[in-house]
C-alpha cells in the first residue's frame, strides 16, 4: 500500500499543509523540508499513506507543514509513539523528525530502542548542537566549551555523537547530509526510505539564532570540498578540491589515515573502498571529525535485516493460522469448568 | 499439647461435620510451592461447586532466604456453601510449612483455629530464622490455637520413595502431602489435582509420579490414620449459585479477555503495551498468549514507551491499551495528557499497589485514586472506572472499550494487586450475549477537520490512509473550528470548556448509581469502590440482619460521577466511605457534592476484614 503511486502527478507541492511555516528566517529547516517534499514526490508516495510523528522542539513543528497525516506528541517520545503507528498498521510510510535534544536526551532512550528493534520508521534527526525552542541553552551534541544561557563559561561535558550512538544501538542503516545540500538531501532520504527498517539519517542544521556557524568547519563554501567526503558504495574513500586526498587503512594502528594521491607513492588501490555492509568501516567513517578528518555523508551503514514489524506480525500471522477458528466463547471456557444445574434449595 | 499421631481417635466418614464455609490458609517458604498448592486446591473446590474467594499473599523476592519470615508466601481461600464475598476475615485452618510460616501467620488465625505444622522443618537453624528463642511448641505461644503437629517431610520421602526421584525432588512433593490430607478434611476429590499434576508434568513422570505418590498419601493418611481430637473430616454443600457453565478466574485472565471482547465489540485490533512492572505484568503475558485472536502485544522499553506506543496505535486506528501500576501510571501521566488533548481513544490499566514510591509491590491498596481522576497538569479531565471483583473486572473492561471509543478519550481502569490476584468463581458469560459497539471511522471528508464534534461533544477518528483525511494533531492547544494551532484566549477557554463538558457528559451515557443492599434515604450509607465491595457487601448484610437501616452503594464509575450520586447521597444521615487508603474517594465526594461523608481508612497492604467495617458501621448506627 504504501509504495502505490497516486494517480495525479506527485511534485513536492503536493506534500505542502496550509499551514504558515513559523521557523526563523534562515533557518536550515527550511531546506530541509523543502528536500523532504521532493523526496516523497519523487518516491511517489500517496500523501494520505504517510505519517510524520515528531516529538517537541523547532524540528518538531514539522509535521503541521506537511500535506500528510501527522502527529505533534511531546518531547523525546515521537519514536515510541511512532512505533505504535507502525504496528498498529505496518502499510503506513513512517517518518519520525526530531531534534538533538528530542531524540538524544529527553527521547534518547526510545530512539536506542527504535533503532534496536530495526522497525521500518524513517528517523530523521536534525542536528544543530543546540536547544532553539527553549531559546538557546547547550544540547547532548553541543561540542565542549559551548557558550549558552545554561553554561555562561562554556559546558564541560562531551557530547555525543549521533551516528555512533545509533550504531552502538544496534542500527541497520545510518546516514548524513546536511541542510543546505539540495540534492544530497533527497537522494540520502530516498536510500532511507527504500531500506525497510530503521533508518536513521543525521541532518546537520545550521540554527541561525542560537548556534549559527557552528558547522562552517565543514559546511563553509571554501572548505567544504576538503573537509566532506561524499560516499558512494564500491567507490575508493576520496574527497578534495580535485579528489587528491583519500582514506587509508592503517593496519598497524587499525586507524583510517588521510593521504594525498601521488605522494609518498600513494595510489588509488591503496585507498579503502566504500562498502555499506561493513559496520567495522561503518563505525570509523561515522566517527571522523574535521579537522583531522572529512566528515562522512551519504549512507554510511546499510545492512538490511527482518524488521520488527514484520517480525511481529509473522508471530501473529502463524498464531492465527494455528488457531484458524479462534473464538472468543471457547477462550473464555478453556480449562477447567463445571455446569450448576439449577437453583438449589 | 497432642503429638503426632497421639491422642488420637479414628475418624469415619460418616461423622463429617457439616459447615457453611470455611477458611483455609497454605503458608511456607516461597519455593515451598504455596501458590501452587492453593490454587490446585481452589480448583477442586470450584468442581466440588463451591462458592469462593481467594487471597494469594507472596514476598516482592524471587527466592528469599530460605527459611526466613520475608521469604513467606501464603494463599487463603474461603469457600462455602454460602454465596463467598471475600477472602475471609480470620483462617480457621493454617497449614504451616515452617517456623517462619507459623510465625507470620498463626496471629492472623481464629481462636481456637487448627494450626497443621510440618514438624520435619523445626530444628534450631530454622527456629532462629524464624526468629524464635527456641521451640515454639514448647514455649506455651500456641496455646490459643490446635497444633497438629506433623512431620510433613517425613511422609513425604516415605510416599515418594518409589518414584525414582532424589531426596530433593521429593521433599518438594510436600505440599502436594498436605493438600491430600486437606483435601480429605473437606471431603475433596484428588482427581482433579491428579489430572492437573499428569498434564503438567508429562515430560517429567518421575516428577508426576512423586507429585501424585504424595497427594494420595496426604489424602489416605488422612482417612487411615488415627487423629487427634478435634482434627476431623468435615464436609460443605454445594453452593447456590445461579445455573450456568463455570470457570474460576482471576482479575487479571478477567481483564485479559474482557478487552478482547471489547475489541470485538469495537470492531477494532487490539494493541497492548506495557512495561514490566509487579503486579501488572500479568496482563501483558495473558495478552501474549492471545495472538491467535489477532491481539498485538508489545514489550516496551519503559512505561513512556508503553502509553506512547498505545497513543501511536490509538491513532493509526487500534484500540491502544497500556497497563501498570502507581509507579509506572507516574511515568504515563504527560503522554496522558497528549491523548487527553489530542482525544484519542485509550484504556490505562492500573492494577494498584501499596505506595508511595516502590512501596510494597506484591500488597494491595487503592491509594491511585487520585492520581486517577486528577493526575495530570492542565485541566485534563478523563473517564475513571474501577472494578469490584476478579469477574467483574470482565465487565468493566468491556465498559472502558465502550465508553473509550463513543466518546474519544483515555480511560483508566483502576484494579489492584487483591483483584489482579484473587480467584472467584465466574459464571461464563455468552459473547454473543454482548450488544456491539461497533466504531465509525471517518471516512467523509465533506466538512472534516480533526475537532469537528458529535452530539457527545466527541471528535472523529480517521485512520489515517483515508483518503483525502490526512490531517495533524498534537500536543498545542486547537482552533475550535479548525484543529489549526491556536493561542486564543478565548478559543483555550472553550476548547478547555469542551474537554470537561465532553467528560461530564459521559455521565448520561453511564447508568444511574444503584443501591447494593438497603434503602435509597436512610440513616447510614456505606460508599465503597473497586476490591472494597465483598468485605463491606458482607458487613452491610450482617448488620441489616440485626434489623438495622444501613445501605451499601458501590461505586464502578467513579469520574464522571453518575448523574444522581448527589442526590443520592444527600438522602442519607451518614456516609462512611471505607477505602484502602488514608481517604481519597471521601474527599471527592465532600468536594463534589457537600456531603458529610467521613472514611473508614486501611494502609496495610491486606483487603478490610468483614468485621473490621462491621464494627464501624455499628459504631456509627449506636
Amino acid at each position: 500500500m504504501n509504495d502505490t503511486v497516486s494517480p495525479r502527478a506527485l511534485t513536492p507541492d503536493s506534500f505542502e499543509s496550509d499551514q504558515e511555516i513559523r521557523w526563523c528566517p534562515g533557518c536550515g529547516d527550511y531546506a530541509i523540508i523543502k528536500s523532504v517534499r521532493k523526496a516523497l514526490a519523487d518516491i511517489g508516495t500517496d500523501p494520505d499513506q504517510v505519517v510524520f510523528v515528531s516529538g517537541i522542539g523547532c524540528a518538531s513543528r514539522f509535521p503541521y507543514y506537511m500535506a500528510t497525516y501527522g502527529f505533534h506528541t511531546i518531547h523525546g517520545r515521537a519514536p515510541a509513539i511512532a512505533t505504535g503507528v507502525k504496528l498498529a498498521n505496518p502499510a503506513l510510510d513512517v517518518w519520525v523528525v526530531g531534534g538533538d535534544g528530542d531524540m538524544l536526551s529527553i527521547g534518547g532512550n526510545h530512539t536506542l530502542h527504535a533503532i534496536r528493534r530495526n522497525i521500518d520508521l524513517n528517523i530523521l534527526l536534525f542536528n544543530n548542537e543546540i536547544y532553539g525552542l527553549t531559546k538557546g541553552q547547550y544540547s547532548p551534541t553541543s561540542r565542549v566549551g559551548t557558550r549558552s544561557p545554561s553554561t555562561p563559561m562554556g559546558s564541560v561535558d562531551y557530547p555525543v555523537s549521533a551516528l555512533v550512538f545509533a550504531l552502538g544501538a544496534g542500527a541497520h542503516f545510518i546516514a548524513r547530509t546536511i541542510d543546505t545540500l539540495q540534492k544530497h538531501v533527497p537522494d540520502v532520504l530516498k536510500r532511507a526510505h527504500a531500506h525497510k527498517g530503521a533508518s536513521f539519517v543525521e541532518i546537520i542544521q545550521n540554527c541561525i539564532v542560537y548556534n549559527d556557524g557552528v558547522f562552517d568547519d565543514f559546511t563553509a563554501k571554501d572548505v567544504a570540498a576538503d573537509r566532506q567526503l561524499h560516499l558512494e558504495h564500491g567507490k575508493p574513500l576520496r574527497f578534495g578540491k580535485t579528489k587528491e586526498k583519500g582514506l587509508r587503512f592503517d593496519p598497524k594502528s587499525m586507524k583510517l589515515e588521510v593521504v594525498t594521491l601521488g605522494e609518498n607513492g600513494v595510489s588509488e588501490a591503496d585507498l579503502v573502498v566504500h562498502d555499506e555492509t561493513n559496520r567495522t568501516l561503518g563505525t570509523m567513517l561515522a566517527a571522523m571529525e574535521p579537522p583531522d578528518f572529512p566528515a562522512a555523508l551519504g549512507v554510511i551503514y546499510c545492512s538490511p535485516a527482518e524488521s520488527y514489524d514484520h517480525a511481529v506480525k509473522a508471530q501473529i500471522a502463524a498464531a492465527r493460522s494455528k488457531a484458524p477458528a479462534a473464538d472468543l466463547n471457547a477462550l473464555l471456557r478453556r480449562g477447567h469448568t463445571w455446569t450448576v444445574d439449577r437453583p438449589q434449595a | 499439647m497432642a503429638m503426632d499421631g497421639s491422642a488420637a481417635r479414628k475418624q469415619e466418614p460418616a461423622e463429617r461435620q457439616e459447615l457453611d464455609s470455611v477458611v483455609v490458609r497454605f503458608a511456607g517458604d516461597s519455593g515451598d510451592g504455596v501458590q501452587l498448592t492453593g490454587s490446585r486446591f481452589t480448583e477442586t473446590v470450584a468442581l466440588a461447586g463451591n462458592d469462593l474467594e481467594t487471597f494469594p499473599d507472596f514476598p516482592a523476592e524471587i527466592r528469599a532466604p530460605i527459611g526466613t519470615t520475608y521469604g513467606v508466601s501464603a494463599f487463603q481461600i474461603n469457600f462455602g456453601s454460602r454465596v463467598i464475598m471475600t477472602s475471609g476475615d480470620a483462617p480457621d485452618v493454617l497449614v504451616a510449612f515452617n517456623p517462619a510460616a507459623l510465625k507470620t501467620n498463626v496471629g492472623d488465625l481464629k481462636q481456637g483455629g487448627l494450626v497443621i505444622l510440618d514438624v520435619g522443618t523445626f530444628n534450631d537453624k530454622n527456629f532462629e530464622k524464624a526468629g524464635y528463642k527456641g521451640n515454639p511448641l514448647e514455649d506455651g505461644s500456641l496455646t490459643r490455637h490446635r497444633i497438629f503437629p506433623i512431620d510433613v517431610s517425613k511422609h513425604t520421602l516415605e510416599a515418594v520413595k518409589d518414584s525414582g526421584v532424589n531426596k530433593r525432588d521429593g521433599l518438594r512433593a510436600k505440599n502436594f502431602w498436605a493438600l491430600g490430607l486437606v483435601d480429605w478434611m473437606y471431603d475433596r476429590d484428588v482427581a482433579p489435582t491428579i489430572k492437573w499434576i499428569e498434564s503438567k508434568f508429562s515430560k517429567e513422570p518421575e516428577i508426576a509420579k512423586a507429585n501424585i505418590a504424595a497427594l494420595k498419601a496426604g489424602h489416605a493418611f488422612g482417612e487411615t490414620a488415627e487423629m487427634p481430637d478435634g482434627v476431623r473430616g468435615f464436609t460443605l454443600r454445594r453452593a447456590e449459585l445461579a445455573p450456568g457453565l463455570y470457570r474460576t478466574i482471576t482479575g487479571t485472565e478477567s481483564l485479559a479477555y474482557g478487552l478482547i471482547v471489547g475489541a470485538k465489540l469495537a470492531g477494532l485490533d487490539l494493541f497492548f503495551s506495557s512495561y514490566p512492572i509487579t503486579p501488572a505484568s500479568a496482563v501483558l503475558h495473558a495478552l501474549a498468549g492471545l495472538k491467535a485472536f489477532g491481539v498485538t502485544t508489545f514489550q516496551a522499553e519503559d512505561e513512556i514507551a508503553a502509553i506512547g506506543a498505545a497513543i501511536g496505535a490509538a491513532y493509526a486506528g487500534a484500540l491502544g491499551i497500556t497497563s501498570s501500576s502507581g509507579p509506572g501510571i507516574a511515568l504515563k501521566t504527560e503522554a496522558l495528557g497528549l491523548a487527553i488533548t489530542t482525544e484519542l481513544p485509550l484504556i490505562v490499566l492500573d492494577t494498584q499497589r501499596a505506595g508511595p514510591s516502590t512501596g510494597m509491590p506484591t500488597k494491595t491498596e487503592q491509594s491511585d485514586l487520585n492520581l486517577a481522576v486528577y493526575g495530570r497538569n492542565g485541566d485534563a479531565p478523563l473517564i475513571v472506572l474501577s472494578a469490584r471483583s476478579p469477574g467483574d473486572a470482565f465487565d468493566v473492561a468491556i465498559e472502558a472499550v465502550r465508553l473509550a471509543t463513543q466518546f474519544m478519550t483515555p480511560v483508566i481502569v483502576l484494579s489492584d494487586t487483591y483483584i489482579s490476584n484473587a480467584a472467584e468463581p465466574w459464571l461464563v458469560p455468552d459473547v454473543g450475549s454482548y450488544e456491539p459497539f461497533p466504531v465509525g471511522f471517518r471516512t467523509n471528508p465533506e466538512g472534516f477537520h480533526p475537532f469537528v464534534r458529535d452530539e457527545k461533544l466527541a471528535r472523529p477518528w480517521v485512520k489515517p490512509g483515508t483518503p483525502g483525511l490526512a490531517h495533524r494533531v498534537g500536543g498545542l492547544e486547537k482552533n475550535y473550528n479548525s484543529g489549526n494551532i491556536s493561542y486564543d484566549p478565548i478559543n483555550h477557554q472553550r476548547m478547555t470548556d469542551a474537554r470537561k463538558a465532553k467528560i461530564d457528559g459521559v455521565a448520561n451515557a453511564i447508568p444511574e448509581q444503584a443501591v447494593e443492599q438497603g434503602e435509597t434515604t436512610g440513616r447510614l450509607a456505606v460508599v465503597g469502590w473497586g476490591s472494597t465491595y465483598g468485605p463491606i457487601y458482607r458487613a452491610v448484610s450482617n448488620v441489616r440482619r440485626d434489623g438495622k437501616a444501613v445501605s451499601h452503594i458501590h461505586l464502578r464509575h467513579i469520574w464522571p460521577m453518575p448523574r444522581n450520586l448527589g442526590e443520592l447521597l444527600k438522602g442519607f444521615d451518614q456516609i462512611l466511605v471505607p477505602e484502602m487508603n488514608t481517604g481519597q474517594l471521601v474527599g471527592m465526594l465532600r468536594n463534589q457534592y457537600l456531603v458529610p461523608a467521613e472514611g473508614l481508612n486501611k494502609v496495610m497492604g491486606r483487603p478490610f476484614t468483614i468485621s473490621e467495617i462491621e464494627a464501624a458501621i455499628r459504631s456509627k448506627l449506636d
